[in-house]
């Protein structure tokens, strides 16, 4: 049994996904000065955080907050005299807390076996001491958990030589007294913890609100409480369930971010123990670690974490060694690094895989004291240094306030750097310095030289196998290959070197419940980041990005020496034909390649587990006896033999490996027939496949090619050249939809949830994979195989010539089930045109009678009816039909007549249409003059805020933020620019004619308490409209609607993966997210076990298209609803799926005005069908004795599971989690019953309203001094949204409304900032200062007082200007990250700026007059930017892939520039800028004009234009 | 997909006709097929639709994999296009020819334009495969030693014979006339299908595979069912739906008035140099001839007695005429109802709807000489006669073209002693008779119908004979179920 803080695991919810993201900071005295000042300093600093943090069901209820310090000698002295212990010197003496159950026998017990095991271990105990601490301000539900607080005090033993080794013993002790404890039957046991038990450190810790640890610790109040360091976290949980042990920092670190490769790295743990031999720990030792090393089955990620990093440190390592190797910066495409610190890197790599995920962490072990960002740096990290040494770094800026002329330096943390200070030396260490030292600890680069195998040089010792033309047929159909597999799948990437994009969602059934055989693959979903973490942009951050991985025995991770094996390094891990084969003839001394062939007997029913089990042991035989690579092997298929299929195989081995800690002895490779598309070779590595060779997907492409069905021009080459490439782009696209940047830690990390495979399958070969339905058995996998084998082999099988037509992309029959057919398309569009409720019940049978034709997870529940009422007793139809909204459909996916037609119907009956990610035209807010309104209610807010302005914000009765998209989540768009024509290029604000390109994150969300921002953020952009957020479906969607709950949005959105798309790639429409009923179900089991429930409104999308499958989502938790792909059939969509190719020949999803004349749909169509829908609900609501919908809610005990099925794979499926009912809490309700406070009453907004008054009201002038801290956050926005209301697009005249503020903004500063508002700051800003600007100014410049030179030190945080649309800023001094992301208007002049910079701009000026980070200008298409080059050394940091580097070239664009300057001059009084002025004929030479190349065609186009219209006008 | 935007820049062309004048001066076949090249235009008019509703319950019963036998012509791939579509249909040169093409009727472009020409490609496909010799015999690969009588040689008969025998049974089949082909020979005229060219083409075929066809053995009367079960281990009954519906009023005796199917026979028989004595000849020759009926059997006979060289040629339809587009009763995809004049009618026939036939007028020789009709008016399902429209049409040859109502071989039911259903079809549920080893398919089991539903029949009766021979999953194909089904 492992700890339980947390709840079992319920229904869907599963504590195993709970996530946090947090505050997290430290403050030190740089020269190692201890003082109680520093205690002092660092609570403040995590009191200011506390934003950050989150209160769950209780106010009084905090996530956690901790401190962790050096070790306060002089306060335990005084301690210890108190009670009588003779404490050594500092350094023979150990001081542990300790967390004691309250049960008073458990706790007794708890407290002997700490005894005796310190005793054990030959270490002496001095005693306790009871923590003196006050729980007064503590919530009840935490008070109920609130563990006793215990110190141990613990001395060194004589026979213990040095300091280190008793802090290893003590590490050993600790490790041991909790297993003890665990494994014992000790009542409560599960409370018991210990923090730290350490000679250099100690923890205080709790499930406290920040502001209440120096409440609850007394200790920490005391001024014989001293130290150099105080580490802080302040704690954001998803969940509200007292959990002490999570709270942070813990015992060498504090964590803002996430590991999504957590199960990997622990499986890599685990598989590594065999390799694990220590000098410094006895194997007794080593065994009583071990059972608690990872085991840690409840912990978070970061405890996790944590684990690893204590371990590697006292192992031997120093803790900047231990961090740098473990989150190791983009070190394989970085050329400015030396090769020293590369080849460190790399032999890094071959010992572990990166933990890979966003990661901003702070660390001390009481010497050094530093913090470290994640190679992508998506959280932010400043510091500041006092002229007394004092520094204070922290999640954000401004946290502790210091007088702008003590301050020596101020700074940012970036991507992949560490920060690190050494209270030795008393200096902080610059990144570059240690990376160089670590480097030079050993001759890294000669020890790769010796050991590195490159497979291009290896001999060929094998003959290559040759493609079999004749027997290719008969394989694919031995693998089950399709039609559609050969022309939507393999063939476009053999050609293009792409994947094949698609549109429209994906309705086909789960493979579960369809009648044929389905590749063992697709009963694996892909997972993919929201929220907790961000996605990744794998083209435009390629930089990031690696595919390289190891083949060969890692060596012992404890010893820093030249490892004895050698290794080999792949760039990419699909292996040709010829690669596999020098693979399989390796012939060095040391290094063996062992095939083993995964065929079995077709003839006996079972013998396919048999010969698993056989493959899995004879892997593991071979890796015993030497050999490094296994290969695994489908090749030999006959009329006798099947073959397992890959990713069994591969699991199997994989998992058997690990468990003998022999994993990492060896390289698995597999040579598989069934491998073929993107997501089946993202499932054979993510269960852990180092290298795959698909030969017969090789043949395929080889035949195809032969056949001329690829392009004949193409070689053969080429064409599996491109094959692989495809592979590799989609590779790196799948592993960032979860944020993970490096294939080395996607290896083996089981990011996929399986639907419909049982429990037994799940556990035997796919261990620790979610999959909450159980499902087949290994029997039913073997028929799926044997059917196709039959197929394949068999003799009757004389006239099909081809291969199976699939069905899975498009409707076919013979092929695949779908939920829309011919038939019921027809029936609802027959209905809704007719007004025909008749023909509607016809439509809406063939969906909800699903006896024999399984279509969705629904069709497998019935009601249990009992006690109907009469249906005049059930709400009306008119209020039901309030509660529909249609789906997110931007304009420009499709055309403006149907997306009107929804806005206009949605309207008319009091529900809601979106407008989907692509803004609205201002002409639509106001009704037209026939009276219908085509205003969308909700306005949705998307990664790429496209016409994201104040004005649209303040026509919205709903924003919704889109963190996902059920079709493609986890993924970015792209609008290609011939689709942008002038209307589209208006509503979004970007220019016609140029591309637009959606980043996959949200460049402001990287965590859930940045997601509380935005909430924030739009809520005072609008405080009237409901804030919603789109999730999509996935395990541990629960949790995080938990989070977003207590973020404090109104509306939770849950879609169903089977959502529609404009466009998308294939496979992402098939293989990511879940269904919404899973989705749905957790998040309404997690809400009300939270407590949470009532406070949200809980909506669900995906494939809704009845009334009963309406009944159903409510029934499962859901309120509102939403239709989308029904809502387009109503208006004449036939579900051609060419959405992406502007085809529609019915109009819809097409801007070509010859089809979009084609339009037939009405308004009046769609009322009839939300009509429809509630009329079936409210017979349904009768038939269940239900009066309105609000009762209905959550009442899943009124649905069971369908009896009788005899579907040969869905009647194995359990339905209970699905449909588990969760006891609410009497505060709680099962529906939206109360409202969320955001505290916008609060803002320092209403104060500047009120300042203000007299401009808003008519127009006058205001100017007025304040001072602003780091907890005013989003200030301006409350105003604009005032001048907004009264003005509209236009705002008021420049400059209407100045206000002069000093100190240091909080996040937000001047978002949606309007025009006519000058906000003017000397001081700093914090993250994401002037998102979404449109149209006001920005001014910032340091204090007059400080004496550093702004243009060294960091004046702004990350993330600024993203979106902005208008509006001007002038910044003096160091920006941070991300800077002007997706700006598609403002004007902004600025020092410097990190990485990243001017990301998807697509319109505006930029002017840097200092360095660049790297990769400017990614992903830019539209708008310009200036950098001043006066080193000559910023061009290689721009990303070109997009851009031309110009000088300017024009008298118009001189005086642009110089004027932008002059008003940086004018506003800042930059020194920079006057410089740059003062020699402007020279200086103006040396700036680089960053121009897209699309851009430029269209503006030179227009230019042209504009002449010929003159010469037209002359004429 | 073939052309992404091919159904905005091409617009739809049919095959062309032989002028009247000169077409009916002959009983050959007078469509003028497209050049190649104009062929691959039309197919990249397919969008390739996400759901295809020309292959759905609304349009092809077969399954044909339109969409991409489209695709394959417009890129190129005939012998690839010919072999998907021999994968569904047995018979494209048929279904090319005389199919109704409701997969056209369904076609997805056919919302807001002209569908796709589907059956022309049909039509192209299968003769560029007999043109480049893609269409040939298949040898058998396997024998299962299992034997099959097939009963009726038309469409479903032969596309029965066609699957069963590639499954490795040993096929008799048995056609009570001269020459096999059934309906496909005696009932539709040589110029719209030709029986020596197209017809005896694939029987030859089929005769290489080793199907074994027997005509003239009228079963039941020339051979008896006790032989038939012991030498077969399952019959397969598919006799058509060959009786057709009578217009028993006054003065029916006349001479000179003849089922259409008779008519329409005879005049095939004579194309393929049978001889019949006077008395039993039905000519048009000279004649006033009334075709009473609107449906295609009608129009059969219409362009038939206009070869024949008859005098005039008068059509009447007991219906309205139908509207000359959709209507909101007949919503896209459904197969429409709208008028649309045949080929057979447009080379000369008077045309008239609403018109009920009260009694024939014989004169003294007991000779046709006219009809006594009356315009109707309909009200829903119902029809009134109206007053004082009476009027009579001159005509000294009748021919009744009224549809059919059942099976005409009583002789080898009664023999089998075989279950009828309500409207006198036999009862075969699943294609299984009440009589064990039994099997029917075709008209004489759901009615009469289209070519494309024998033959859809034909398949699936196929299916189901092959598993019960072999007692194990079929691997032949079937409409709507895959190979790959658990």
């Amino acid at each position: 049994m492992g700890h339980n803080y947390l709840p079992k695991a319920e229904g869907l919810y599963d504590p195993r996904f709970e996530k946090d993201a947090c505050g997290v900071g430290f403050v030190a005295n740089i020269k190692g000065v201890k003082s109680h000042e520093i205690i002092q300093k660092g609570i403040e600093l995590l009191i200011n955080l506390e934003h950050r943090g989150a209160v769950g069901a209780e106010k009084n209820s905090g996530d956690g907050a901790g401190i962790l310090v050096q070790m306060p000698d002089k306060f335990f002295r005084k301690i210890a005299m108190l009670q009588n212990i003779n404490l050594p010197s500092f350094g023979n003496y150990a001081v542990g807390v300790v967390f004691i159950p309250r049960d008073p026998e458990g706790g007794l017990e708890c407290q002997t076996i700490v005894e005796n095991c310190i005793l054990e271990l030959g270490l002496d105990f001095l005693g306790w001491r009871k923590v003196p601490t006050d729980n007064s301000s503590l919530g009840d539900s935490v008070k109920s958990t609130e563990p006793h607080i215990y110190h141990i005090f613990v001395a060194k033993p004589n026979h213990i030589i040095d300091s280190d080794a008793f802090e290893r013993k003590l590490y050993v002790a600790r490790k041991y007294i909790q297993t003890e404890v665990t494994s014992s039957d000790i009542k409560s046991n599960e409370y018991f913890y210990i923090p730290s038990l350490s000679y250099k450190t100690i923890l205080y810790k709790g499930q406290l609100i920040t502001a209440q640890l120096p409440l609850f610790f007394a200790d920490l109040n005391d001024k014989d409480f001293e130290s150099a360091i105080a580490l802080v976290h302040s704690r954001f949980s998803t969940n509200t369930f007292p959990s002490w042990p999570l709270a942070q920092p813990f015992r060498y670190l504090a964590h803002n971010g996430e590991i999504n490769t957590l199960r990997g790295n622990i499986n890599w743990m685990r598989a590594r123990q065999s390799l694990i031999e220590s000098n410094l720990f006895s194997q007794d030792d080593l065994d009583k670690i071990y059972p608690y090393l990872i085991n840690e089955k409840t912990g978070s990620d970061s405890s996790i974490l944590d684990n690893v990093v204590e371990l590697l440190t006292l192992a031997g390592r120093t803790l900047p060694h231990v961090m740098t190797m473990m989150i190791p910066e983009a070190w394989e495409k970085d050329k400015q690094n030396n090769k020293e610190i590369r080849d460190f890197y790399e032999y890094h790599a071959t010992l572990m895989e990166p933990w890979d995920g966003p990661a901003s962490l702070a660390f001390t072990d009481g010497k050094f004291v530093g913090a470290t960002l994640d190679r992508n740096g998506l959280r932010p990290s400043r510091y500041i240094l006092t002229k007394d040494d004092i520094l204070v770094m922290a999640s954000e800026q401004g946290a502790i306030y210091f007088p702008p002329e003590d301050v020596l330096l101020k700074g940012r943390l970036q991507p992949g750097k560490m920060f690190l200070v050494n209270l030795d030396e008393g200096r902080i260490v610059p990144d570059i310095e240690i990376k160089t030292m670590l480097a030079k600890g050993h001759p890294y680069g000669e020890w790769l030289d010796e050991l590195k195998i490159s497979l291009d040089n290896l001999p060929l010792n094998n003959q290559v196998k040759q493609p079999n033309h004749k027997t290719i047929l008969r394989r694919q159909k031995c693998y089950g290959y399709t039609i559609e597999d050969l022309k939507t799948i393999i063939a476009p990437m053999a050609k293009d070197g792409y994947e094949a994009i698609g549109s429209m969602g994906n309705d086909a059934t789960l493979p579960v419940l369809s009648n044929k055989a389905v590749n063992l693959f697709n009963y694996f979903h892909q997972l993919f980041a929201q929220v907790t973490n961000p996605p990744i942009d794998p083209i435009r951050e390629e930089s990031v990005m690696s595919l390289v991985s190891f083949i060969g025995q890692q060596g012992n991770l404890f010893e820093q020496n030249k490892k004895t094996k050698k290794f080999i390094e792949l760039p990419q891990p699909i292996l040709t034909n010829e690669n596999l084969e020098k693979l399989r003839g390796i012939n060095e001394s040391n290094f063996k390649a062992i095939t083993i062939d995964l065929l079995f007997d077709v003839k006996t029913i079972g013998s396919m587990e048999q010969r698993l089990v056989a493959v899995r042991n004879a892997a593991l035989t071979a890796v015993q006896n030497g050999f490094q690579v296994i290969i695994l092997s489908t090749r030999g298929v006959d009329k006798k033999h099947a073959a397992i299929p890959s990713l069994l195989a591969i699991s199997a081995v994989h998992h058997h490996l690990v468990e003998h800690g022999m994993r990492t002895n060896c390289g698995i490779v597999i040579e598989c027939g069934d491998a073929r598309e993107v997501h089946h070779f993202a499932t054979l590595i993510g269960y852990g496949a180092n290298a795959i060779n698909p030969y017969l997907a090789f043949e395929t492409i080889e035949d195809l090619r032969k056949r001329t069905l690829i392009d004949e021009h193409l070689s053969s080459e080429n064409a599996t050249k491109n094959y692989i490439n495809a592979i590799e782009k989609g590779l790196l696209k799948i592993m960032s939809k979860m944020g993970i940047s490096t294939i080395q830690s996607y290896t083996g990390a089981q990011i996929f949830e399986a639907v419909g495979l049982s429990d037994e399958v799940v556990a035997k070969y796919f261990k620790g994979t979610a999959s909450r339905l159980s499902g087949i058995g290994i029997n039913e996998i073997e028929a799926e195989v044997l059917i196709c084998h039959e197929v394949a082999f068999s003799e009757d099988n004389v006239e099909s010539t081809d291969l199976s037509v699939g069905g899975l992309y498009s409707y076919r029959q013979r092929g695949e089930k779908h939920q829309y057919t011919p038939e019921n398309i027809f029936l609802l569009q027959q209905s809704a045109r007719t007004n025909d409720y008749e023909v509607f019940k016809q439509y809406s049978k063939t969906l909800d009678y699903q006896a024999d034709n399984l279509l969705n997870l629904r069709g497998l529940l019935d009601f249990k009816k009992q006690a109907p009422i009469s249906i005049d007793e059930v709400e009306s139809v008119e209020e039901i039909r309030k509660r529909f909204a249609t789906g997110a459909m931007s304009y420009g996916s499709i055309s403006l007549e149907a997306h009107q037609t929804m806005a206009i119907a949605m309207n008319a009956i009091g529900a809601k249409s979106n407008t989907g990610e692509g803004g609205e035209d201002p002409l639509r807010f106001k009704p037209f003059a026939n009276g219908d309104n085509a205003n969308s209610s909700i306005k949705q807010v998307a990664s790429g805020r496209f016409g994201v302005t104040m004005n649209y914000l303040v026509n919205a009765k709903e924003i919704q933020i889109k963190m996902a998209q059920g079709a493609k989540p986890g993924e970015g768009g792209q609008l290609p620019g011939d689709k942008v024509d002038d209307i589209i290029g208006k509503t979004r604000y970007s220019t016609p004619g140029v591309g637009l390109i959606s980043p996959p994150p949200h460049h402001d969300i990287y965590s859930i308490e940045d997601l509380k921002q935005l909430i924030h953020d739009l809520k005072n952009a609008n405080k009237e409209a409901r804030i919603s957020v789109k999730l999509v479906s996935e395990v541990g969607v629960g949790t995080i609607a938990a989070g977003v709950a207590k973020a404090h949005s109104d509306v939770i959105l849950i879609s169903g993966y089977d959502g529609g798309t404009g466009a998308s790639p294939q496979t992402s429409i098939k293989h990511t997210g879940l269904p919404w009923e899973l989705g749905l179900a957790e998040a309404h089991q997690t809400l009300v076990k939270n407590g949470l429930r009532s406070r949200i409104v809980l909506q669900t999308d995906g494939q809704l298209k009845t009334g009963r499958d309406i009944v159903i989502a409510t029934l499962l938790g859901a309120e509102e609803w939403g239709v989308a792909t029904s809502a387009l059939i109503v208006e004449g969509c036939i579900m051609m799926r060419k959405c992406h190719l502007n085809t529609c020949p019915v109009g819809i999803a097409t801007q070509d005005p010859e089809l979009r004349a084609k339009y037939k749909g009405k308004p009046e169509h769609i009322i009839n069908y939300i009509t429809f829908l509630a009329m079936e609900i409210r017979e349904l609501m009768a038939e269940l004795g239900f009066r309105t919908i609000n009762e209905m809610v959550g009442r899943v005990d009124k649905l069971e599971a369908r009896k009788n099925i005899t579907h040969p794979k869905a009647k194995h499926l359990k339905l209970e989690r699905l449909l588990h009912g969760v006891h609410i809490r009497s505060t709680d309700s099962n529906y939206c019953s109360s409202s969320q406070e955001h505290g916008i009453e609060n803002a320092m907004d209403n104060q500047l309203i009120e300042m203000a008054k007299e401009s808003i009201l008519n127009g006058t002038k205001t100017y007025n001094d304040i001072i602003i801290t780091n907890v005013n956050r989003t200030l301006g926005t409350l105003l604009s949204s005032e001048v907004t209301r009264k003005y509209g697009e236009n705002g008021l005249p420049n400059n209407t409304i100045h206000f002069k503020m000093k100190g240091s903004a909080g996040q937000s500063f001047g978002a949606f900032l309007t025009s006519g508002i000058t906000f003017e700051v000397e001081g700093e800003v914090n993250d994401y200062v002037g998102k979404g600007l449109c149209g006001g100014r920005i001014i910032v410049y340091p204090s007059k007082n400080s004496s550093f030179e702004p243009k060294n030190n960091v004046i702004i945080g990350n993330v600024a200007f993203y979106g902005a649309t208008s509006g001007e800023a002038y910044i003096y001094g160091l920006a941070g990250e991300r800077f002007a992301v997706r700006n598609s208007g403002a004007n902004i002049v600025t020092e410097t700026l990190g990485d990243h910079g001017c990301e998807y701009m697509t319109g505006g000026n930029v002017v840097v007059l200092g360095e660049i980070g790297k990769n400017f200008a990614a992903g830019m298409s539209g708008g310009i930017a200036y950098i001043y080059d006066v080193n000559n050394n910023q061009s290689l940091k721009i990303n070109s892939a997009m851009v031309y580097l110009e000088s300017i070239n024009s008298e118009s664009e001189n005086t642009k520039l110089k004027t932008m300057i002059e008003n940086h001059f004018e506003f800042t009084s930059s020194k920079t800028a006057k410089t740059i002025l003062e020699n402007w004929e020279t200086a103006k030479t040396q700036f680089i004009k960053v121009i897209p190349k699309e851009y430029k065609k269209v503006l030179q186009k227009n230019e042209q234009k504009c002449a010929q219209a003159n010469i037209k006008v002359q004429g | 997909m073939g052309k992404v935007t091919g159904f905005k820049e091409y617009k739809r062309e049919d095959f062309g006709y032989q002028r009247v004048g000169e077409r009916i001066t002959h009983f050959k076949e007078f469509t003028i097929a497209m050049p190649k090249d104009d062929v691959e235009k039309q197919a990249a008019r397919c969008m390739e639709c996400g759901v295809p509703f020309c292959h759905s319950s609304y349009g092809c019963p077969l399954a044909n994999i339109i969409p991409q036998f489209n695709d394959l012509i417009y890129t190129d791939k005939w012998e690839s296009a010919f072999r998907n579509l021999m994968s569904t249909n047995n018979f494209p040169e048929f279904t090319g020819r005389v199919c109704p093409a409701i997969c056209e009727t369904a076609c997805v472009l056919g919302i807001n334009d002209e569908p796709v020409a589907i059956k022309n490609i049909e039509y192209a496909i299968i003769e560029k495969a007999y043109e480049k010799g893609w269409m040939k015999t298949l040898s058998k690969e396997k024998q299962t030693g299992k034997k099959v009588a097939i009963i009726g040689s038309g469409p479903a008969g032969l596309a029965a014979a066609d699957q069963l025998n590639k499954a490795g049974h040993e096929i008799t089949v048995y056609e009570k006339e001269k020459r096999i082909g059934g309906l496909l020979r005696y009932g539709i005229p040589n110029f719209k299908l030709d029986k020596k060219d197209v017809v005896q083409r694939r029987i030859d075929i089929m005769i290489e595979e080793g199907i074994n066809f027997i005509p003239e053995v009228n079963v039941g009367v020339d051979i008896s069912i006790n032989e038939l079960d012991k030498e077969f281990d399952a019959i397969i009954v598919c006799i058509g739906a060959g009786k057709p519906r009578d217009l028993p009023i006054i003065n029916r005796d006349a001479k000179g008035i003849h089922f259409a199917m008779d008519f329409l026979a005879q005049n095939n028989s004579i194309l393929e140099c049978e001889i019949f004595n006077e008395q039993e000849k039905i000519s048009a020759k000279g004649k006033k001839v009334l075709v009473i009926g609107g449906g295609d059997t009608g129009s059969d006979c219409v362009g038939t007695s206009i070869r024949q060289g008859a005098k005039s040629v008068m059509q009447i339809e007991l219906l309205s005429k139908p509207p000359l587009s959709r209507t909101e009763e007949m919503p896209w995809p459904k197969f429409p109802r709208i008028f649309k004049l045949s080929t057979s009618q447009s080379e000369g026939c008077d045309l008239e709807f609403d018109v009920l036939s009260k009694s024939f007028i014989k004169n003294e020789t007991g000779h046709l000489i006219g009809v006594n009709c009356v315009k109707i008016k309909w009200d829903g399902q119902n029809f009134k006669e109206i007053d004082g429209s009476e009027f009579v049409i001159e005509a000294d040859l009748v021919l009744l073209a009224m549809g059919f109502v059942g099976p005409s071989q009583d002789c080898v039911i009664e023999n089998f002693n075989l279950k009828i259903d309500q409207r006198t079809n036999i009862e075969a549920i699943n294609y299984k008779t009440s009589v064990p080893k039994i099997f029917s398919c075709g008209d004489s089991r759901r009615g009469q119908s289209l070519i494309v539903w024998a033959i859809f029949e034909g398949r699936e009766c196929a299916v189901v004979v092959d598993e019960f021979l072999m007692n194990k999953k079929s691997m032949l194909n079937r409409s709507n179920k895959s190979l790959y089904e658990l």
